[in-house]
C-alpha cells in the first residue's frame, strides 16, 4: 500500500500542491481520496524538494485541504489492453462507459508513449481511397499519415470524418482494419452521431471509443487522446491492424492545456496558450505512422475547429506545422450547399505524391491534380474579377476558367454523404472537367497524357483559345 | 578538490528542467549525468549551490534525492571518419544504433558513441615523420565514401613535430601517430572532439565569390546564395519550406551536406533516409547519401536536445569546412529551436522578451548564422573552405513580424519568402519574386559573367522588371479589365506569365524539372526574353499580343522545362523558331492590313 499524505497545502483550479512528500517522481500517477470515498486521479507536474504539484484529471471540486488523502502510485498513467477492447466504449480515462465488463488486460502500457525512432519509421506510401474526390484526387490520404480536418463551428466535419471512417479502403489489400475514436469535449449529440453511424454500418465491432463529453471534466481531456493512441498503437503494432484514429476536437484539448498552464502561472505564448503547445501537440500527432517490420499502421484524422475560422489561430497553426497537410472546410462552400465543403486550394496532403502515380493510382494523377489546382485557383481569381467588372468584361480565357471553377465545385467537390467514388471515377471526372479549358492552358499535364485522356483534339482547343479578331486594335 | 566530477542531488524536476544542489564547483555548460538512469543533461544556470540543468532525455520518473554527476566537459561531438551517411539525434547519438539496441521506440539513458568504434578505416599518411605541423595541417586521408575523402587534420591549437605516423588500418580510437610539441607529447588519432557551442577556428574570413548552384531556377537566377553564404526560408505551413530545403540538400553543388531536422516531422526524416540513397548526384552519379550527414531531432523527441541539435549540426559542418570542402548546412526549422529556447527560458523563470521568447534570442541566432562563411582554414597549405547555412523559419500564421524571423533577417543575406497564396495556386517553389532578395548579386557578378554569360545580369534585370510591371498592371487590370489595357501592357502581362509559369515554377517531383543546370536556366530565360523582344517589335506594328502568344513556339517555351539536360540543343532550336514565327506573323499581319486598305 502506497504511503498516504494528508498534507495538501493549496488548491488552485485543477492543481493541488502537496507538502512534506518524499520519493515523489515527475509525471507519477496520483490518487486523491475524498472523504466520501470517491477517488480521483491526477499526475505530478512538478516536484520541488518536498512539495509536489499535482494536476487532477477530474478537477478539484469538493477537494478540501483538510480531508483529501493523496497517494503516489510510483508509475505513470497506464492503460490496460487486450483484443477485447474492440467494440467497446470507454470514458476519457479508459473506464468502460457502455455498461460492459471491465477489460482484463493482457498488457499494460504507459499512455505517454515513447518517441518513435526516425530510422524505425517506414515511409507512408500506400494510397487510401476515401471515396471522396476532393481528398482522393487532390489531397490524397496515405496510410500512416496524419491529416487533420480544419473546420469551424457549424460545419459538417463530423459527417466528413464519419464518411472517411466508413469508406476508407486500401486498394488491393485485405488487412484487418480498426477505428479508434477519441472524443474530447464534444457534445453528447455529436458523440452519439458517431456511435450511431458506427452501429449503423457495423463498424462498431472493430472500433474502440474513448469519449470525454463537453460535460465531463475538462482536464480529463488531456489524457483522452493519449488513451486512444495507446490503444491504437496496441492494435497496430501488437495485433498488426491498420488503424484509423479520429481525434475530435483538438481545440478543446488545447483549451484544457491552457487552463492548466494558466493555473500554474506560466509565461504564456500566443493567445494565452503555453509556449510548449507545439511540443505537446507533436507528442500526439507524431504517434501516427508505420514501423518497419510491423504489419499495422496508424493513420490520424484529427479534427480542429478553428475559432472564427481563423487558420492562423495558434491551434490550427501549430497543428499544420506538425501534421502532413490539412483538409480545410469552407463556410462559403457550405452555404452554397456543397458537401463536403472542402476548400481544396488551402488544403494539402504532403504525402500525396508518395501515395499516387503508376502502380498506386494512375500515372497521370500527380500532374492532373496540379492542373486542377492551378485551374481552380485561376477560376476563383476570374470569379473575383467578375464581381468587380461584371462577367461580360472577362477575357474569353478567364470566362473559361470562371466556368471551370463553377463546374468543379458542383461536380467534383460536391458529392453525396454516402457516395463512394473510386479513384478511377475521380480521375475520369477530372479530365472531363478539363475539357472546358483551352488546350494551351493545360501546362501542368504532359502532352502524352493529354493525348491519352483528353477526348477533344488539339485543333478544336486552339479555336477555343483566342478570338484573334476580338482583341485586335483595342 | 581538483576533481571536476562534481556530484550533486536533484532538488526539483519540472519538465526537461532539473535543479540540483551541491553543484557549486560545476561549470556552466558542462555535461552532467542525471539520476542512476544516466540521462544526459547540460548545466545552463548556476546560482550558488544550485545548478539548473536542461536534460536531453525524457525526465519522467525522476524525483528529488537522485544523484547528478558532472562530467567536467562541455557538450562535444566526435569528429572523424564515420560521420558521412550517419543519422544522429540532437546530441550526436546514432539513431540507427539506438534502434538496434532498444527497438523502434527511443528509450532513455542509451549511451552510444557518435563514431563507430569497431569500424576499421584505411588511413593513408600524407605528412612525414619529422614534419613540423600546426593545427589544421593534414596528416593523411581516409576514403570515407565514394564521394568524400576524409582529411585527417591536426586538431586546432596543437603544433609540433611528428615523431610517429604510419599508414594502415585503424579504428577511430586507435593511435595513428605521435606529435612532440611544446605541451609535451600528443597522441594523434583519426578522431577529435570539439565542443558544439564553440565555433571552430579558422585563419581568415573571405568574401563569397561563387554561387551555390542549387538547380532551382528561381533561386539560382533571381535570388542566388553564395558558397559560404547564409539564407533563410520563412513561410507559413504548407508553403513548401521543407520541399525547398530538401531540394537544396539534394541538388546543391556542395561537397558535404548536413541536414538538421530540428523539431520537425518524423516522416520527413524517414523520407530523406529512404530517398537520398536512391537519388544520384547529378555531377558524380553516386548516391546523394554518400555526402550527407543527418541530424534528426523530431518534434516529439526531447525538447532540450532539439536546442542542441543545430549546434551539433553546424559543428560537423565546420569540421568538413576545415578540410577545405564546400559544405551546406540546412536547418529545418530554426523556429522549433527558438521554441525550445523559449521553453527552457520559461522554466528558468527568466523575464520574457517578445512573444515570450528570451531576450537573448537575436544574439543566439546571430551567433549561429555567423558560423557560416568562406574561410581560409587553419593549416599551412591555406585551404579554402566554405560553409553555407540555410535556415527554415516557421512563423505563426506566416507572419513575418515574428521575433524569430526578425532575428534571422538581421543576419542572413538571402531571403526566400515563401507565401501561401502561391502555394494555393500550386506555384512551387512558392517563393515570392517581389519580396525575396539576395545580397550576393554584386559579389557573384564576376562569376556569372565568366561562367554563365555576359548578358546574364542584364537578362535577369529585364525579367525582374517585367515581373514588377506585371504587379502594377494587375492592379489596374483588376479595376478596368485586361481588355482595356494597351497592346504593350498586355504583352508585359503575357511575358510575365511566361516567366512565372514557364521559368519560376518548377516541379520538384518531376524527374527532369527537379534540377536545372545554369546553362539550361540561361537558355530557358533567354528564350523567354527573346520572345518578348521580338514580340515588342511585332506589337509596334500593331500585331496583337494574343496572336503572338498563340504561336506554336510559345507552347514549346512552356514545355522547355521538360527537355533533358542532354538535349540542350533543342532550346537553341526554339530560339530560332521564335524569330521566324514572329517574323511570319508580322508579315502576315502587314499583308492583311494592305488588303483591307
Amino acid at each position: 500500500m502506497a504511503k498516504e499524505y494528508r498534507t495538501v497545502l493549496e488548491i488552485a483550479g485543477p492543481l493541488l500542491l502537496v507538502g512534506e512528500v518524499s520519493g515523489v517522481k515527475y509525471e507519477e500517477l496520483v490518487e486523491v481520496e475524498l472523504p466520501g470515498g470517491e477517488v480521483r486521479r491526477g499526475r505530478v507536474l512538478e516536484v520541488d524538494e518536498d512539495t509536489a504539484l499535482v494536476q487532477l484529471f477530474e478537477g478539484a471540486t469538493g477537494v478540501s485541504v483538510d480531508s483529501a488523502k493523496v497517494r503516489f502510485l510510483g508509475r505513470g498513467l497506464e492503460l490496460g489492453l487486450s483484443p477485447d477492447i474492440l467494440g467497446r466504449v470507454f470514458d476519457g480515462l479508459g473506464r468502460p462507459k457502455d455498461g460492459g465488463p471491465a477489460i482484463i488486460p493482457e498488457i499494460k502500457r504507459d499512455v505517454a508513449g515513447a518517441p518513435l525512432n526516425p530510422t524505425a519509421r517506414d515511409y507512408p506510401n500506400e494510397f487510401i481511397q476515401t471515396g471522396i474526390s476532393s481528398i482522393d484526387g487532390l489531397n490524397t490520404l496515405v496510410r500512416g499519415q496524419k491529416l487533420p480536418i480544419f473546420s469551424g463551428f457549424g460545419l459538417p466535419h463530423a459527417e466528413l470524418a464519419a464518411q472517411i471512417a466508413r469508406q476508407a479502403t486500401v486498394l488491393g489489400t485485405e488487412g484487418s482494419f480498426a477505428v479508434v475514436f477519441a472524443a474530447m469535449g464534444i457534445t453528447f449529440e455529436e458523440a452519439e452521431y458517431f456511435i450511431a453511424d458506427f452501429r449503423r454500418t457495423g463498424a462498431i465491432d472493430r472500433a474502440v471509443l474513448y469519449v470525454n463529453l463537453a460535460s465531463d471534466p475538462a482536464i480529463e481531456r488531456i489524457a483522452t487522446p493519449r488513451m486512444a493512441l495507446t490503444a491504437a498503437e496496441y492494435l497496430a503494432y501488437d495485433l498488426e491492424m491498420h488503424v484509423l484514429v479520429i481525434l475530435t476536437d483538438l481545440t478543446n484539448y488545447c483549451e484544457a492545456l491552457r487552463e492548466i498552464s494558466a493555473a500554474r502561472k506560466e509565461v504564456p505564448g500566443r493567445r494565452g496558450y503555453p509556449g510548449y503547445l507545439y511540443t505537446d501537440l507533436s507528442t500526439l500527432y507524431e504517434r501516427a505512422g508505420r514501423i518497419k517490420g510491423k504489419g499495422g499502421s496508424i493513420t490520424q484524422i484529427p479534427v480542429v475547429s478553428m475559432p472564427e475560422d481563423d487558420k492562423t489561430h495558434p491551434i490550427p497553426d501549430l497543428t499544420g506545422y506538425i501534421t502532413e497537410g490539412q483538409i480545410i472546410l469552407d463556410r462559403a462552400l457550405h452555404r452554397k450547399g456543397i458537401y463536403p465543403p472542402i476548400n481544396v486550394l488551402p488544403s494539402l496532403s504532403r504525402l500525396r505524391d508518395k501515395g499516387i502515380g503508376e502502380g498506386k493510382t494512375r500515372e497521370d494523377h500527380a500532374n492532373l491534380a496540379n492542373q486542377l489546382f492551378a485551374a481552380y485557383a485561376r477560376g476563383k481569381e476570374a470569379q473575383e474579377l467578375a464581381i468587380i467588372l461584371g462577367e461580360a468584361a472577362l477575357s474569353p480565357e478567364d470566362k473559361a476558367f470562371f466556368k471551370f471553377a463553377e463546374v468543379f465545385e458542383e461536380r467534383y467537390v460536391k458529392q453525396g454523404g454516402d457516395e463512394n467514388r473510386t479513384i478511377e471515377e475521380t480521375l475520369t471526372l477530372a479530365w472531363e472537367l478539363l475539357e472546358i479549358l483551352p488546350l494551351s492552358e493545360l501546362k501542368r499535364v504532359k502532352p502524352e497524357q493529354i493525348e491519352k485522356y483528353l477526348k477533344r483534339t488539339g485543333a478544336k482547343a486552339k479555336e477555343a483559345l483566342v478570338p484573334k479578331e476580338a482583341t485586335e486594335g483595342t | 578538490m581538483a576533481d571536476t566530477r562534481v556530484q550533486g542531488t536533484i532538488r526539483k524536476v519540472s519538465g526537461p528542467l532539473v535543479v540540483a544542489d551541491g553543484m557549486r564547483a560545476a561549470r556552466m555548460f558542462d555535461v552532467v549525468l542525471v539520476s542512476d538512469k544516466n540521462l544526459i543533461g547540460e548545466i545552463i544556470e548556476v546560482k550558488g549551490d544550485l545548478a539548473s540543468i536542461q536534460v536531453y532525455e525524457d525526465t519522467r520518473g525522476l524525483g528529488p534525492g537522485e544523484p547528478v554527476v558532472s562530467t567536467g566537459e562541455p557538450l562535444s561531438v566526435e569528429l572523424g571518419p564515420g560521420l558521412i551517411e550517419s543519422i544522429y539525434d540532437g546530441i550526436q547519438r546514432p539513431l540507427d544504433k539506438i534502434r538496434e539496441m532498444v527497438g523502434a521506440h527511443i528509450t532513455r539513458g542509451v549511451s552510444v558513441p557518435g563514431l563507430d568504434r569497431e569500424k576499421v578505416w584505411e588511413f593513408t599518411a600524407k605528412a612525414l615523420v619529422g614534419d613540423e605541423v600546426v593545427g589544421g595541417d593534414i596528416l593523411g586521408t581516409v576514403q570515407e565514401s565514394a564521394l568524400v575523402l576524409h582529411k585527417i587534420m591536426v586538431p586546432p591549437r596543437i603544433s609540433g613535430k611528428i615523431t610517429k605516423l604510419e599508414s594502415g588500418s585503424y579504428k577511430v580510437t586507435d593511435m595513428i601517430g605521435e606529435l612532440e610539441g611544446q605541451g609535451g607529447k600528443h597522441d594523434l588519432g583519426l578522431m577529435q572532439r570539439w565542443p558544439v557551442r564553440q565555433a571552430r577556428p579558422y585563419k581568415e574570413r573571405l568574401s563569397p565569390v561563387e554561387p551555390l548552384v542549387t538547380g532551382q531556377r528561381v533561386i539560382d537566377t533571381f535570388f542566388p546564395i553564395a558558397k559560404g553564404g547564409t539564407g533563410c526560408v520563412p513561410g507559413p505551413f504548407g508553403a513548401g519550406k521543407t520541399v525547398v530545403q530538401h531540394q537544396l540538400a539534394k541538388w546543391a553543388d556542395a561537397e558535404i551536406v548536413i541536414f538538421i531536422g530540428c523539431g520537425e516531422r518524423g516522416n520527413e526524416m524517414t523520407d530523406v533516409l529512404m530517398e537520398f540513397p536512391e537519388l544520384k548526384d547529378p555531377r558524380s552519379g553516386e548516391p546523394l547519401m554518400k555526402r550527407t550527414v543527418l541530424v534528426a531531432n523530431t518534434s516529439n523527441m526531447p525538447v532540450a536536445a532539439r536546442e542542441a541539435s543545430i549546434y551539433t549540426g553546424i559543428t560537423l559542418g565546420e569540421y568538413f569546412r576545415d578540410m577545405g570542402y564546400s559544405v551546406a548546412v540546412m536547418a529545418d526549422s530554426t523556429s522549433r529551436w527558438a521554441e525550445a529556447l523559449r521553453e527552457m527560458s520559461g522554466r528558468l523563470e527568466e523575464m520574457p522578451g517578445e512573444e515570450g521568447y528570451p531576450a537573448y534570442l537575436p544574439a543566439r541566432a546571430a551567433q549561429f548564422y555567423e558560423r557560416g562563411g568562406r574561410v581560409t582554414t587553419l593549416g599551412t597549405d591555406e585551404r579554402t573552405g566554405a560553409l553555407s547555412v540555410v535556415g527554415a523559419v516557421s512563423p505563426p500564421g506566416g507572419d513575418l513580424s515574428d521575433p524569430v524571423v526578425q532575428a534571422t533577417l538581421k543576419v542572413v543575406k538571402v531571403f526566400w519568402s515563401l507565401e501561401d497564396w502561391l502555394a494555393y495556386e500550386r506555384h512551387f517553389p512558392a517563393i515570392n519574386w517581389l519580396t525575396s532578395y539576395s545580397l550576393y548579386h554584386d559579389g557573384l557578378e564576376a562569376y556569372f559573367r565568366t561562367e554563365v554569360s555576359e548578358e546574364w545580369a542584364g537578362m535577369r534585370q529585364e525579367a525582374m522588371k517585367i515581373l514588377q510591371q506585371e504587379a502594377e498592371l494587375k492592379e489596374i487590370a483588376r479595376l478596368v479589365g485586361v481588355d482595356a489595357l494597351s497592346n504593350r501592357d498586355r504583352l508585359v502581362l503575357g511575358t510575365a506569365k511566361a516567366i512565372r509559369e514557364d521559368f519560376l515554377h518548377q516541379n520538384a517531383f518531376d524527374d527532369v524539372d527537379t534540377y536545372t543546370s545554369f546553362p539550361k536556366q540561361y537558355r530557358m530565360l533567354r528564350n523567354i526574353i527573346a520572345m518578348n523582344r521580338h514580340a515588342q517589335d511585332a506589337v509596334e506594328q500593331s500585331v496583337s499580343p494574343e496572336a503572338i502568344f498563340g504561336l506554336p513556339v510559345q507552347e514549346e517555351i512552356s514545355r522547355a522545362r521538360y527537355i533533358p539536360e542532354a538535349e540542350m540543343d533543342e532550346l537553341d532550336a526554339i530560339a530560332g523558331r521564335i524569330e521566324t514565327q514572329i517574323r511570319e506573323l508580322i508579315n502576315e499581319h502587314a499583308g492583311v492590313n494592305e488588303l483591307s486598305e
